[in-house]
């Protein structure tokens, strides 16, 4: 505490919502953030994606109705949020326990393993997406 | 290092504990899920094409006449809502102020969640 007296630094104190837009997060902020989101969301759809399971895990017809009502544009777009969600949510959470060990919190390979992390769930939702559109 | 004389006159007693039980639990069930997804990757992309019968047999296979897959399963979908209500617990804490809406929150989180368990669990174990 006693040297920050002599450089003070811009504080950011009970910030609005509105100015959410313009407050710059760095890497592992941002990283941390979508991590909470990510959850949220696999949350909210837990009950949807059981109910994909139940119907595909039911029948050999069921399997086939599941793989018709997946292979509908927004469910598939549905989906490619909640992979995403999934892999951030992974890929950031094992940068946290890691960081749980002490590993890596300098704030130089701490934003640097929160880059990894972002770059490596967007790559892993590519190749998904890639497999759920067909494309591969 | 004036800080440290500090506690026992700053901090807030807040509760019987600090949570380090929840701290430990999100972890732990953490790790078992993301053993459990790594388990059914490699199921997925070792099975000989994407059919009914193999993507069963990840949930039903059988050792010795003993449910594994369902075991496994079940296991796993008791720590992801165990993994989820601390998450969801600490988003309500962080943000829910008022004492009656966060309850009705909190509440709501379980059954959604208790819900959950019962509706996949019972899938899984039907036939």
């Amino acid at each position: 505490m006693s040297d920050t007296a002599q450089k003070p630094r811009p504080q950011f104190r009970n910030i609005n919502v509105t100015d959410l837009m313009h407050y710059r997060l760095p890497m592992a902020g941002k990283v941390s953030i979508l991590h909470r989101i990510s959850g949220a969301a696999l949350f909210l759809c837990l009950p949807l994606l059981i109910a994909l399971f139940a119907m595909s895990f039911s029948s050999e017809a069921g399997f086939a109705s599941m793989s018709k009502v997946t292979g509908h544009p927004l469910m598939k777009l549905i989906l490619l949020g909640l992979i995403w969600g999934y892999l951030h949510h992974f890929c950031a959470g094992i940068r946290y326990l890691v960081l749980d060990l002490h590993i890596g919190v300098d704030k130089e390979s701490a934003a640097k393993s929160a880059s990894a992390v972002m770059g490596a769930s967007l790559a892993l939702t590519l190749v998904f997406g890639l497999k759920l559109f067909g494309v591969w | 290092m004036a800080a440290i004389e500090k506690i026992g006159t700053k901090r807030l007693v807040v509760g019987a504990h600090y949570g380090t039980g929840e701290y430990i639990i999100q972890r732990v069930t953490a790790i078992i899920l993301a053993i459990y997804t790594l388990v059914l990757l490699v199921g997925i992309l070792t099975m000989s094409g994407f059919t009914y019968a193999g993507w069963k047999n990840l949930f039903t296979f059988t050792t010795f006449d003993i449910p594994v897959g369902q075991v496994l399963a079940s296991l796993a979908m008791l720590s992801l809502a165990w993994h989820a209500w601390i998450g969801i617990r600490d988003i309500w804490m962080d943000y829910v102020k008022p004492v009656g809406i966060r309850l009705f929150l909190l509440v709501l989180t379980i059954l959604w969640l208790a819900g959950s368990v019962v509706y996949f669990v019972h899938t899984l174990w039907r036939n």
